[in-house]
């Protein structure tokens, strides 16, 4: 599942075969015909569910909801196919679909669709954490506070390896807003867990983790 | 390079344990089972268009 070339690795390569301009990821004119090398989005599809279904867990925050969105996208990808242009961004194109569902349908229900009963908090609670270096829990439950905007963000840019650039298209705002909001959630998170610059995120960091922050060359400034 | 280093220190340490920790949440819901309805629903769209 964890494909590689479509959308670029962590960090986000801002130049996705096939996506020449933000435009791209939409615009679609295709001709039927495939160009030389891309696939048929239809066989590719299916590789992207995990993603998807990752992205509207994000989202939902609630596995029962996650599905039916990630269900609805689906159908609204297959029979919009003809929309997309061939060998850009499937992913990208998949991810758009999916939020643009979530906020018309919570704009048309009006409904929030928390996890008011901790269903899904509780059960990735039960997962034993293997490497015991941080609060894992706790970042989650602040995280399931944000808003779904700014939960929106941090996994397409903090998480998710897409370019800001790549959010913008898909979020349908300036890449400035992007930042700005991806900056603000950062910020709010920090708030929420209690923490200031210069503090420790991880109750344990181990030797390794520490090296690489040690290299980073944020002393405390 | 002391340019990179000014930089990932405009990154700071909190905003990178904060990616480090969205990634973690992420990938736990990316590593959960995807349900069997999405493959049989992708082979009934499937099999539709190929009936028309």
């Amino acid at each position: 599942m964890r494909d590689s070339q479509v959308t670029g690795g962590p960090g986000g390569t801002a130049n996705t075969p096939g996506t020449p301009s933000a435009r791209g990821v939409f615009a679609g004119s295709s001709g039927g015909a495939l160009p030389a090398g891309a696939r048929d989005p239809r066989d590719e599809l299916p590789e992207h569910l995990g993603a998807l279904r990752a992205f509207a867990i994000s989202l939902t925050r609630n596995v029962a909801a996650a599905d039916d969105l990630v269900q609805d996208t689906i159908v609204k990808a297959w029979t919009n196919l003809d929309k997309f242009q061939p060998g850009s961004n499937l992913r990208a194109w998949l991810f758009t679909i999916l939020r643009n569902t979530f906020y018309s349908d919570k704009r048309k229900t009006r409904r929030e669709v928390a996890d008011p009963e901790g269903i899904y908090a509780a059960a990735l609670c039960e997962k034993p954490s293997h490497d015991g270096r941080l609060a894992l829990a706790d970042f989650r439950r602040a995280f399931d506070q944000l808003s779904p905007e700014h939960r929106e963000v941090l996994i397409l840019v903090g998480a998710s390896g897409f370019a800001y650039e790549e959010a913008s298209v898909m979020m349908g705002v300036a890449v400035g807003t992007v930042k700005s909001r991806a900056n603000r959630a950062r910020a709010r998170l920090a708030e929420m867990l209690g923490l200031e610059e210069g503090e420790e995120l991880l109750s344990g960091v181990d030797g390794p983790t520490l090296a690489v922050l040690g290299k980073s060359g944020v002393r405390a400034a | 390079m002391y340019v990179e280093m000014a930089e990932s220190k405009g990154k700071s340490r909190l905003h990178q344990q904060i990616d480090e920790n969205l990634k973690r949440v992420y990938e736990e819901a990316l590593n959960e089972e995807i349900p069997d309805r999405f493959k049989e629903l992708i082979a009934r769209l499937r099999s539709k268009e190929v009936g028309q």
